[in-house]
């Protein structure tokens, strides 16, 4: 047993276990028209994931369209090349299967999940969409519609709506494609037109900036000879440059107060700038340390802030303004978030995180620390690629960015290698002078 | 645009192996459910323990035992309980409602030994420590307040009250008043006398073999040895039809809707039509009432009609959030709906669209190892075993346009339904009033 002071050491646990990593068979092809394609066979159970990954995202909307990548997503749900509106869920669920489609900082992803005799049925549904859109004035004023209720129901008729994934990029970046709001102003909104969709469309969805793939109760020599039958003859076209959205790092802090008429109590949440993702080197020790500071009551703040000092009501932690460190292009966040009472101060919040992540940058990790940070990291990793469509997704964001599904496999390896010393250097880089903050307030800022 | 092409038929379907289930009592009287299931190297745990309990007292006190339950053992403390549950690649929750406590969680298969010995710690003798008790208890208070301002629970609990009454299914959440004078002392008594192995379930799923499995189960928690106490929860007051219940929220841009009622349970003979009739009119997005709601008139988000099934009976329960000025005419469109469904025979295209749907997800929910774990402890829960996945799909193949149509006359006509909404009250008041009974919160 040990003390609350000694929370770090290790005497009576034994070593960290090591995952065995699951090995996946994948079979990766691509076609004329520039679509990629990822099959990984699965025979455990008679189901198939299969998903579709456009590389546009919210940060490619234009000014004046806030909101447009995401009302577009509801809009490939709205009729097809040889399908009537709704008919795509229709086919889907009337095969016993789920679906949905969701919109990210620099991706677009459509994916379903249903009975594998469902198989090429499926693969035909993202082809005929893939193929054409079927746009009419009457169904994109429903879908602006349906997204504003959306926003309603997530944002404005909730407390903490938006908080902090809306409302702290706009302090922490400069740029319309970093700050702006992804869901989406209402005018915005009501001034998208057919037009725009079919230009989007045309720009963005095209085969050769999409990756398809299927995850298992599939052969995959059917798979491929069905892709090639429904894909191969949708003709290519220009795929779009993606520029570069990065921002010079902040040179001094940036504070802003937010409200919020709903909250009964505040919050404080604080970003810091990650190096660029595309390497991993040295970007996972990153994703590592955001662990170490906030993975569960061991975790550096939680022990000191909910465990020790008993200041606060919850501690998060993560790299990516969407949660996930894996699927998101430079620049991207590491963001620490507390709620507390209103008797602790937004103040007594920051200066304690400052104050342990000081600690670790200049004492370190403690014996034991990174592996067992890492062996649950590596459990909750392989827990979301245990569902087929967890892995189709995966393979998806993996091969898109960085051209590499197979790292669906490496990254606990990749995780194991971190070294604690590049953790510790990371935390020497979240300084009070380079970090952006949002303290929500509760009420009106009247 | 494009001609339009052939649309692929499904190809004959491979039914999904029944999973094995190793099912043994321990002599403690635990039972537990072991499974293997191919994938990564985990294992989930799904722990349930009876828990019922009646009044307020109780409510706070489970709520708050749940919540420090991973605070102190004899052993270790609370930070060397978080510290070793992330060598083990471990995660570990506890939750209470109306009828049990549950403990969930999942750990990398080499860290299940381990797992386990926590576990059987923290059943034989959690300490629930003072100062983090106390910690717990205030920290409980002020999250108590966050929930509720939550539209959705606000309408959740009004609904339930409105339905149950006094009956433990009529609260979820504490009040405040009864959590602020916790003491630890109180739920240690609580656990010592609750928290016991007899009517208990323990879930396992993992790429193991089942009987390694149940073996590792049976040497950490053999020891766990209490004479609890069993309460039961007490037969469900029938509800009567009661006006709409109107609950003001100021400044909301939505109203929140909530529609229940009690329904048959799972085991009962027009189940399966029931959940069919269900689905045909808002059981899922291809359903009429989000046909209506959302894709005809985008009054709404989403339209949800979903079945509950806590032991002393069962209900529906149908949600939507519509944007304000539109309130009236939703329930209009869904009082439409559902008298539609309970007099006018669903077409057979839809009933076998809903009917392909039911099986089918009901099959991919069972293909991970964690979905699976949650479905065989649910089912446990409510005296139903792994046959389920076998024997449910036949019913729901039974099921025809008349036996549907008979069972949504029977459960899903709006009269039946008890009505919430959680709106601003100045803005929708007279339009709803105009169209309906009305009672003000």
């Amino acid at each position: 047993m040990t003390s609350h002071k000694g929370s770090g050491r290790l005497a009576s646990v034994p070593v960290p276990p090591r995952a065995r990593t699951p090995s996946l068979t994948l079979d990766r092809f691509s076609l004329d028209n520039g679509l990629r394609v990822v099959v990984s066979p699965d025979r455990t159970s008679p189901v198939v994931a299969v998903a579709v990954y456009y590389d546009v995202g919210m940060r490619s909307e234009p000014e004046g369209r806030t909101g447009f990548a995401h009302l577009f997503e509801h809009m490939m749900f709205q009729g097809s090349a040889s399908l009537g509106k709704t008919e795509h869920f229709t086919y889907v669920q009337g095969s016993g299967g789920t679906l949905n489609g969701s919109t990210h900082l620099d991706y677009t992803n459509y994916y379903e999940v249903l009975p594998s005799n469902a198989t090429e049925l499926a693969l035909f549904l993202e082809a005929d969409r893939m193929r054409s859109i079927a746009l009419t004035q009457e169904n994109l004023d429903n879908q602006v519609a349906v997204v504003q209720n959306e926003i309603r129901v997530n944002v404005q008729n909730r407390p903490y709506g938006g908080y902090p994934w809306l409302k702290l990029p706009p302090v922490l970046y400069d740029s319309f494609a970093n700050t702006h709001d992804g869901y989406g102003s209402f005018v915005d909104l009501e001034s998208a037109t057919l037009e725009d969709a079919a230009q989007f469309f045309d720009r963005y969805y095209a085969p050769g900036n999409a990756v398809l793939t299927v995850v298992g109760d599939v052969d995959p020599d059917q798979v491929r000879t069905w892709v090639e039958e429904q894909y191969g003859d949708i003709p290519g076209r220009a795929t779009p440059e993606r520029p570069s959205f990065s921002e010079p790092p902040l040179t001094a802090e940036r504070r802003e107060v937010a409200h919020d008429r709903l909250a009964p109590a505040p919050a404080v949440s604080m970003a810091w700038r990650t190096p660029d993702p595309a390497d991993l080197a040295t970007f996972l020790p990153y994703v590592v340390l955001a662990e170490v500071l906030t993975d569960g009551d061991a975790a550096r703040l939680q022990d000191r802030m909910l465990l020790r000092d008993r200041s606060v009501l919850s501690v998060g932690g993560y790299v990516g303004i969407m949660g996930d460190p894996l699927d998101a292009r430079d620049p991207t966040p590491l963001i620490v978030d507390v709620h507390h009472p209103a008797e602790t101060s937004a103040d007594t919040v920051l200066a304690t995180v400052d104050d342990e992540i000081a600690r670790l940058a200049e004492g370190g990790l403690r014996d034991g620390e990174l592996q067992r940070t890492v062996a649950r990291m590596t459990a909750r990793y392989l827990r979301e690629i245990d569902p087929a469509l967890g892995r189709a997704q995966q393979l998806a964001v993996f091969e898109q960015q960085r051209d590499r599904a197979e790292l669906t496999t490496e990254l606990p390896d990749l995780l194991a290698q971190v070294v604690a010393d590049d953790v510790q250097a990371a935390a020497a880089t979240l300084r009070p002078d380079n970090r952006a903050v949002l303290e929500l307030r509760p009420g009106s800022d009247q | 645009m494009t001609t339009p092409r052939p649309v692929p038929s499904l190809s004959t379907s491979r039914a999904a192996k029944l999973p094995t289930v190793a099912d043994t009592t321990l002599a403690n009287g635990l039972r537990v459910l072991a499974v293997r299931r191919p994938g990564v190297p985990l294992v989930e745990l799904r722990l349930r323990i009876p828990f019922a309990g009646k009044g307020d007292a109780h409510v706070a006190r489970a709520q708050l035992l749940g919540d420090t339950l991973l605070s102190g053992t004899e052993h270790r403390d609370a930070s060397q309980i978080a510290v070793d549950l992330q060598s083990y690649g471990g995660q570990l929750s506890a939750n209470v409602d109306a009828d049990r406590l549950g403990i969930s969680g999942s750990v990398l298969a080499s860290g299940f030994a381990g797992m386990l010995d926590l576990l059987g710690e923290l059943l034989t003798s959690a300490s629930y420590p003072k100062d983090e008790v106390v910690a717990e208890r205030d920290r409980l208070v002020q999250e108590l307040a966050i929930y509720r301002s939550q539209a959705g629970v606000v309408a959740r609990e009004a609904l339930l009250t409105r339905m149950y009454g006094d009956h433990p299914y009529g609260r979820e959440l504490p009040e405040a008043e009864a959590v602020e004078d916790l003491t630890a002392s109180q739920l240690r008594s609580l656990h010592g006398k609750r928290v016991a192995p007899a009517g208990s379930v323990l879930t396992v799923v993992g790429d193991l073999p089942p009987a390694k499995l149940a073996a590792q189960v049976e040497k950490a928690l053999a020891s766990w040895t209490v004479d609890g106490k069993t309460v039961e929860t007490g037969r469900l007051p029938r509800v009567d039809a009661q006006p709409l219940l109107l609950v003001d929220r100021p400044g909301s841009v939505q109203s929140t809707v909530r529609m229940a009622r009690d329904v048959p349970s799972r085991t009962s003979d027009d189940y399966a039509s029931l959940s069919l009739a269900n689905m045909v009119f808002g059981g899922y997005f291809s359903s009429r009432w989000s046909a209506n709601l959302r894709e005809d008139k985008g009054y709404t988000y989403g339209t949800h009609s979903s079945f509950e099934h806590p032991p002393a009976g069962s209900r529906l329960v149908l949600s939507t959030d519509v944007a304000t000025p539109v309130t009236a005419p939703a329930l209009l469109e869904t009082w439409y709906e559902l008298a539609r469904v309970a007099t006018v025979p669903v077409g057979q295209d839809e009933l076998d669209q809903a009917r392909r749907y039911a099986i089918g997800s009901l099959q991919v929910g069972a293909a991970s190892q964690g979905g699976l774990a949650s479905l065989l402890s649910m089912l446990a829960g409510s005296g139903l075993g792994v046959e389920y996945l076998r024997d449910f799909p036949r019913q729901l193949e039974a099921v025809t346009v008349e036996s549907a149509q008979e069972a949504a006359a029977k459960y899903l006509t709006p009269k039946g339904l008890t009505t919430v909404v959680v709106g601003d009250a100045a803005e929708i008041g007279s339009e709803v009033e105009a169209l309906f009974e009305v009672e003000r919160a």
